[in-house]
């Protein structure tokens, strides 16, 4: 991956917090596994027969943040995430949730995590909140479910069976059973798929509302623009491995390449790549009267790096 | 934000989560219509429809209702046990509710403790149900003395047999509707050759053989011997009720369905 050194920052607001990006651009190869992390992962291997589904994978997660990963199907994603939750065991490498290897978690490791599964919660004839007290009661110190009704903002479907839920409100309803239970690690695998841009944004705003409360989250997701919105740090898988982390402005090299300047003159749309866009849109504004007609900058979207990462991978 | 372990709450008993389980698997049962239907009132219609029609003379002043009050329980007792839990778990399965509650800290022991607690409930509603229908509708004589005794341990060996059963087919199936696919067929042939909807020795000799193998025979013999006189235990094939062998049959095949449990448990999909 090739990468501008001490290129322009402005766009990297998040990255002062973090490690440099030359740390962040690889996984963190050869240190041992960081139990003080909320996940730490070293060379984890999972082998489907023949099939190679994770090969070699390092990451740490710490404590507080939102990372999101992404990759396409069958890159490694959902079973990475599987090995953590303890669903799945591991051929090989070193993994601590919490500071637990999750193949050795008991109750009250799990006791730590909420899950929001891809496929929910399943079919229920239980009352929304009676299926968030029944999942209360196997924690320590659960929230109390009316309180968690109001965050997912499902109050007024308190008393309604799960399964006459709406497809948004069922994904709110698994959040709130996965996060009843005070969780100081909240899985997301795909939870805004097959919500409409609305219904994401209100989930969006309930995530953010959750980070307040301290929860370190694992998102994985195909919307791009979730992760830009939502998380610290982006992780892209690829073929079993960690392609890159980056905080989401950053991510292959997004800020320092070269912006893309376009407007209209002389009737045609003209368009320049340029590594300086403040000095290029001075100039360009000295050459019209008023507006420069439809003016417009960009970066690469993340959508497209990401592209181009998995597609120079595969 | 709370800090690590130390100073944290204990976690709830097995105890305290059994009985929220307890309640979520009744709840679970008797609020959805079609299991209620399918499981509950399916062997009271069997009772009204075939009471009303079958009309055999048994002998020793026994009717049809009375000879079929015996094994429309032991068919009951099946439906409760057996195919509720292999219909229901395979659903619980592929939907995904199994998978979340394994990622929960709920204590493994307590699913099942809810289970058991959801087949109790069931089969004593069936049983009531089938005994009042029987006496109001077809005045059966109830069993006496006894047979009170006899009727409740071959039903908790007979469901606990086929519970254990149905937990270790519902492994076997895809989903709900392939488990209700697999597992009503084989219940209702089992209950053919063993005597449930007819006097067991007209069914062929090589049958009864077949059925000699599996627990509802037993179960459904068993319970005969609480509802009929003891003249008619002649018509049995080793000529009397054979409760030792009952007893002997259905506790194996609680153990072998209990390795099986064991064995082929999952809590995902694969």
């Amino acid at each position: 991956m090739v990468r501008a050194e001490g290129g322009d920052c402005s766009l990297v607001q998040k990255d002062s917090l973090l490690p440099t990006t030359r740390q962040l651009a690889a996984g963190p190869v050869g240190e041992p596994v960081d139990p003080e992390a909320a996940i730490s992962i070293r060379g984890l291997v999972k082998r489907y027969g023949d099939r190679t589904a994770v090969d070699g994978l390092d990451l740490d997660i710490r404590r507080g943040e939102i990372f999101a990963l992404l990759g396409p199907n069958g890159a490694g994603k959902t079973t990475t995430v599987e090995i953590c939750e303890g669903y799945r065991d591991r051929d090989a490498g070193e993994v601590r949730v919490l500071g637990v290897d999750p193949a050795r978690g008991g109750r009250r490791w799990k006791a730590e995590l909420g899950i929001v599964l891809q496929s929910g919660a399943g079919d229920s004839q239980l009352s929304v909140r009676e299926l968030l007290s029944a999942q209360a009661s196997y924690y320590a110190d659960p929230r109390d479910p009316d309180e968690v009704l109001e965050l997912v903002g499902l109050t007024e479907k308190a008393g309604a069976r799960g399964r006459t839920l709406s497809g948004g409100q069922r994904r709110r309803l698994d959040v709130a059973l996965g996060i009843v239970g005070r969780p100081r690690l909240l899985f997301l695998d795909e939870p805004t798929t097959g919500f409409d841009p609305e219904a994401r944004r209100q989930f969006w705003a309930l995530i953010r509302s959750l980070r307040e409360l301290g929860t370190t989250m694992l998102l994985t997701t195909h919307y791009l623009d979730e992760a830009e919105e939502l998380a610290d740090r982006v992780g892209v898988i690829a073929h079993g491995q960690l392609a890159e982390v980056a905080v989401p402005t950053a991510l292959g090299g997004r800020g320092t390449a070269p912006a893309v300047v376009s407007w209209t003159e002389g009737g045609a749309r003209r368009t320049a790549e340029t590594a300086t866009p403040t000095a290029f849109v001075a100039e360009l504004a000295a050459r019209f009267p008023g507006e420069v007609p439809d003016l417009a900058v960009s970066r690469p979207t993340l959508e497209d790096v990401y592209l181009k990462m998995i597609g120079d991978r595969s | 934000m709370s800090t690590t372990a130390p100073g944290r709450a204990a976690l709830p008993s097995v105890a305290r989560v059994s009985r929220t389980r307890a309640g979520v698997e009744l709840k679970e049962f008797f609020r959805q219509r079609e299991s209620v239907v399918f499981t509950l009132v399916f062997p009271v219609i069997l009772l009204l429809g075939l009471g009303a029609v079958l009309d055999y003379d048994l002998g020793s002043g026994v009717d049809f209702p009375q000879y079929f009050m015996a094994g429309v329980i032991a068919a009951g007792i099946v439906g409760a046990s057996l195919q509720n839990m292999a219909i229901h778990i395979a659903g619980e399965r592929s939907d995904g509710t199994l998978k979340a509650l394994a990622g929960s800290p709920m204590p493994k022991t307590a699913y099942f403790v809810g289970k058991v607690a959801q087949v109790v409930a069931v089969t004593i509603a069936t049983i009531v149900l089938l005994l009042v229908v029987g006496v109001l509708v077809f005045g059966i004589d109830l069993p006496t003395g006894a047979d009170w005794v006899t009727f409740a341990w071959v039903t908790v060996l007979g469901a606990a047999a086929c519970t254990l059963l149905g937990i270790a087919v519902s492994s076997l199936a895809r989903n709900s509707r392939s488990a209700s696919a697999t597992v009503t067929p084989i219940a209702l042939v089992l209950e053919f050759i063993s005597g449930v909807f007819m006097p067991f020795d007209q069914v062929p000799g090589w049958l009864q053989d077949v059925a000699a193998v599996f627990p509802v025979k037993w179960l459904a013999q068993g319970l005969r011997s609480v509802f009929l006189p003891d003249a008619l235990a002649a018509r049995e094939p080793a000529g009397s009720w054979e409760l030792v062998t009952v007893a002997v049959v259905l506790g194996i095949w609680c153990v072998l369905g209990l390795l099986l449990c064991v064995r082929t448990f999952r809590w995902q999909d694969r």
